[in-house]
């Protein structure tokens, strides 16, 4: 058993992927999970949307990288698949799209692993992004991305999930030195710039799922992209992130609490 | 995604249907999650809302497509009530009049709308139920399946530590921290000989063994408080049947999540057989194979122990024991009777000085050492040992008397170290042997460092000779009559680089012991027979003879004569002037009868002497054949002459037997010269004793030959 992973599974626990779920729509939760959803809820009645946001920012990166010509994606903190999901999103627009899944929560994982049986294009892998090298492993031996080509590396609502003692930065350096020139990096993570306290709040009872969230600075988190190319519109609060029309921005953007980018692996910058 | 119907009948606006699903796609998104953008939601509502307007208008009347539309949004996602709300409310209310053109309206439109929201929230329903069902399922599912498997590898792995744990060859204990015994393996169990189920109701603390290391208990309770987490010690446990088992233990603390202490958990080894190993090992290391005593590692190591531990003014002793003539013994009777001896007498050591807890060990050969224990009477062990060694011996059918010497050395511990007492103990035990057998020596710090610089001389003095260090003075014997000087005593001096000027009396034993007195005799003789043939050359009147010591060994040595008449020839002094002085014992040679040689010394033309008469053993009848010329009276007569007036009766007692000495000597044709004249009054009497000449203080001291020689320039004959 990987070290970072649970030795046990402790249903009495909320689950922040199942929390997220709930938020979505979903049925894939449990009373504990749905406790803990109202009771965030209530507190930051953001927060739901938030989630949305996030989830659409996610949508929204993916067909832009589709339009790029990538086919194979590596979604590191993919929670539990409810709708929308990037092997959905991505084999609708290409059929032929490779999606490999990775998640530190056993029982997400379990869920992927049903949810996609019979789906020989997509593969999952139960491992902690506080060890990308293990992840990175483990998605070699599925055999499904082909390393030497472009690739999309997905971190959408995870690197909040490590904490600076884990070194995100080296986290992410370990990602990108795996991908080739042309791959694309898509992060969105939260933040307490342009935050009202009750969402700083609310973070603190993210304590109760399993991991807590550190929320960074956009300098911080512009940084996790390293020398790749950030593409336009830059690191922004998530719904400015390339909205699919004006209509749908928000009078509020930065109410999500989170910021979304996406960089390219430009030759010339390695 | 369905492509959208053709609407049936010219009379259902495309555009209002457009505008319809418009409104309806912007409240969905706005009131839940969409996974769709925009453009798609607006596309599959307008699907949907073109098929809810040509299910309104169908003949014969279904609700049936409302129920699939239901169903088609929960499928899509749409699932948030507020936008089921939504479209029921819009159904009812926009819907007629923006979707469905006036015309093909039908008459029981009402019904048909009301119709139409029914199927569609009972379609809606029932798939939202079925798909709650089946995701519920799902997760529940996949909840289950994670944890089986993570119990299955937790199974796993626990069935791989029973398998260990079981199977293992070392033994594996586990234990609460109260120390209750909670499981341990076979192993553990047949090492202590006990029941897997017996040690289970057992405490570690009953597998104390009074012989635990010192701090062992103490590391334990600090690991149960959490204060260490693991240990590695050896340790021995009694059997269940009372025998020893030596173990190779380590524990380990295993903690609760929180870090409390949980169990601990030992691992032993059964080490016995290496450990008898080592000690049998370390016990030939440390005795000797023949008498099983401790030998010489095991007496420093102990030694080393009581100087590292002992109170500065403890008194520490040995005594080093060696039995006398043990050579000889194992020659004659041969090494096994030999063997047997020491063995016997290691034995008799060790009973009789081993119960007052002293440490006997055989240093080798046939020396042993005694190491006395605190404080009490080394010379007392010394006389015990002694008795101990002199009882017979009976080895085979032999019984030999055997004896021993011992060096006795006691003193404060802070006063000496280790090394420094063995070789004071080895100086003493020279100095026993020295003095006769079966006898014990007390070390004496002094005649220790006698021996020492005695040593240093003996050292140094063959270079000395090279280096030419010695130097010769000359002392004045001067005629009592006429107060002329006529001969001179030649004397050596060395010229020690340390030490300065040394007199004779220093070293000459020592050249003797050695035998360099031979070398330093010839070089003695040849520097004076130099002198003195300048001398004769200078002052051929003054007929200054040179007097010579002949030391017993060279008299002894048959070329004595060859090396005089060389010196003779070589430097070429008359005969005549030359006088050696020998002493009494000297003259009579080691054979017990006169000196075959001083008659061929005599025949050379020389002169002899008899230096320090009446100290010695002569033997008149001899003296009156010797080809003797002079006899020199011994300090200590001529000492008593000067003592005038105190004690009258001695002072006439010396003056008798001088007077005596004297005239026997005229009587035998013989010189006489009065050593160690000090004063006038002296000289006066020895002259009216007529006694021939004189030497001493009063005459002149010892001096380098240039004093001489200006001595004679001068001419003054006193
Ligand atoms: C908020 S969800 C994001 C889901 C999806 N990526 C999205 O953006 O819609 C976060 C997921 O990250 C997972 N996660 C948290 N910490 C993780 C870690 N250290 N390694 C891998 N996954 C982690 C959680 O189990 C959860 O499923």
């Amino acid at each position: 058993m990987p070290d970072g992973l649970p030795t046990e599974i402790d249903l009495t626990r909320p689950s922040a992927a199942r929390v997220y779920d709930y938020f979505l729509g979903g049925a894939h939760n449990f009373e504990i999970d749905r406790q803990l959803a109202e009771q965030i809820a209530s507190m930051t009645p953001n927060l739901a949307a938030t989630m949305r946001s996030g989830r659409e920012f996610l949508r929204r990166a993916v067909r832009a990288l589709l339009d790029a010509g990538i086919d194979q994606f590596l979604d590191i903190g993919s929670g539990i698949p409810t709708v929308g999901n990037v092997h959905e999103v991505a084999q609708a627009a290409n059929p032929k799209a490779r999606v490999v899944y990775v998640d530190i929560d056993p029982v997400a994982v379990a869920h992927s692993r049903e949810l996609l049986a019979g789906n020989d294009l997509t593969g999952v892998v139960h491992a902690d992004l506080r060890e990308p090298e293990r992840i990175l492993t483990e998605t070699h031996q599925l055999n499904l991305i082909d390393f030497s080509r472009p690739m999309g590396i997905l971190l959408a609502g995870v690197v909040h999930f490590v904490p600076d003692a884990a070194r995100p930065e080296e986290i992410l350096s370990t990602l990108r030195a795996a991908a080739a020139p042309g791959s694309f990096l898509v992060i969105s993570h939260s933040t307490f710039e342009d935050q009202p306290q009750e969402m700083l709040d609310a973070q603190r009872l993210s304590a109760r799922t399993d991991t807590e969230i550190t929320l960074r600075s956009r300098a911080q988190i512009t940084g996790f992209f390293g020398d790749w190319t950030v593409l336009e519109p830059g690191v922004v609060h998530m719904p400015l992130w390339r909205p699919d029309s004006p209509s749908d921005v928000d009078e509020h953007p930065e109410r999500f609490g989170a910021f979304g980018g996406v960089a390219r692996y430009d030759q010339s910058a390695g | 995604m369905a492509a959208v119907p053709e609407p049936i009948g010219a009379d259902v606006g495309r555009g209002g249907a457009q505008g319809y699903a418009a409104d309806w796609a912007r409240a969905v998104r706005r009131l839940g999650f969409v996974p769709l953008s925009a453009a798609e939601t607006e596309r599959l509502l307008l699907v949907h809302t073109v098929r809810l307007a040509q299910a309104v208008r169908a003949e014969p009347f279904t609700a049936r497509p409302a129920e699939e539309v239901g169903r088609a949004l929960v499928e899509a996602h749409l699932t948030e009530p507020r936008a089921l709300e939504w479209a029921l409310r819009a159904l009812g209310a926009d819907f007629p009049h923006r979707v469905l053109a006036a015309a093909g309206r039908p008459a029981d439109l009402s019904e048909r709308i009301a119709a139409v929201q029914g199927g569609l929230a009972a379609g809606y329903a029932r798939a939202l139920r079925d798909r709650t069902f089946a995701q519920q399922e799902r997760i529940a599912r996949s909840a289950w399946q994670a944890r089986d498997e993570v119990e299955q590898a937790l199974r796993d792995s626990e069935a791989r530590f029973r398998a260990v744990f079981t199977g293992a060859a070392i033994g594996i204990g586990i234990a609460g921290v109260d120390g209750q015994i909670i499981d341990v393996n076979q192993a553990f169990a047949d090492m202590l000989g006990y029941s897997i189920e017996e040690l289970c109701q057992a405490n570690v603390a009953e597998l104390f063994h009074a012989d635990d290391a010192a701090g062992m208990w103490d590391l334990y309770q600090e690991m149960v408080e959490g204060k260490q987490d693991s240990a590695r010690l050896e340790k021995r446990y009694y059997r269940k049947d009372g025998s020893v088992v030596w173990t190779d233990l380590a524990v380990s603390l295993i903690r609760h999540d929180d870090g409390r202490p949980r169990f601990t958990v030992a691992m032993i080894e059964d080490i016995t057989e290496r450990y008898e190993l080592q000690q049998r090992l370390r016990f030939q290391a440390l005795h000797d194979p023949l008498t099983g005593l401790p030998n010489r590692t095991l007496f420093f190591e102990t030694l080393g122990r009581v100087f590292d531990s002992a109170a500065p003014e403890r008194r520490v002793g040995v005594c080093f024991l060696d039995l006398d003539g043990f050579k000889a013994i194992n020659d004659s009777l041969g090494h096994d009777l030999g063997d047997r001896l020491l063995v016997v007498i290691g034995r008799r050591l060790a009973e009789c000085v081993a119960e007052h807890g002293h440490l006997v060990a055989r240093m080798g050969g046939d020396e042993f050492v005694i190491l006395v224990d605190g404080g009490q009477d080394a010379v007392a062990v010394a006389q015990t040992a002694l008795a101990a060694v002199a009882a017979p011996v009976h080895v085979g059918d032999q019984q030999l008397a055997v004896s021993a010497s011992v060096g006795v050395v006691e003193c404060p511990a802070e006063e000496t170290t280790a090394s420094e007492l063995m070789k004071a103990a080895d100086a003493t035990l020279y100095w026993a042997k020295a003095a006769g057998r079966g006898r014990y020596a007390v070390y004496d710090p002094e005649r220790s460092a006698r021996d020492l610089a005695r040593a240093a001389l003996v050292a140094g003095l063959p270079a000395a000779l090279e280096r030419g260090e010695f130097v010769l003075h000359y002392q004045p014997i001067v005629s009592l009559l006429e107060g002329r000087m006529l001969a001179v005593e030649a004397l050596v001096r060395w010229q020690h680089p340390e030490l300065g000027l040394i007199g004779p009396d220093r070293f000459i034993g020592l050249a003797e012991e050695t035998g360099l007195i031979v070398g330093l005799g010839e070089w003695v003789l040849r520097t004076a027979c130099r002198d003195a043939e300048r001398w004769w050359r200078e002052f051929p009147d003054a007929r200054l003879v040179v007097s010579v010591n002949l030391a017993a060994r060279q008299a002894d040595d048959p070329a004595i004569v060859d090396t005089v008449a060389d010196v003779l020839a070589t430097t070429g002094l008359p005969a005549e002037l030359l006088q050696l002085e020998l002493t009494e014992s000297a003259v009579m040679g080691s054979a017990g009868e006169p000196l075959r040689s001083l008659h061929r010394l005599a025949a050379l033309g020389i002169r002899l002497a008899v230096d320090d008469f009446g100290t010695g053993y002569s033997n008149l009848a001899y003296l009156r054949r010797l080809p003797i010329h002079c006899l020199k009276l011994a300090g200590p007569f001529v000492e008593g002459i000067r003592a005038d007036g105190t004690d009258v009766a001695a002072d006439h007692r010396d003056e008798r037997i001088v007077d005596a000495l004297v005239r026997l000597a005229h009587a035998l044709e013989l010189w006489v010269t009065a050593e160690a004249v000090e004063t006038g009054v002296q000289a006066e009497r020895l002259r009216a004793l007529r006694c021939d000449t004189g030497q001493g203080r009063y005459f002149g001291a010892p001096a380098p030959a240039e004093v001489i020689t200006a001595r004679l320039r001068g001419g003054a004959a006193g």
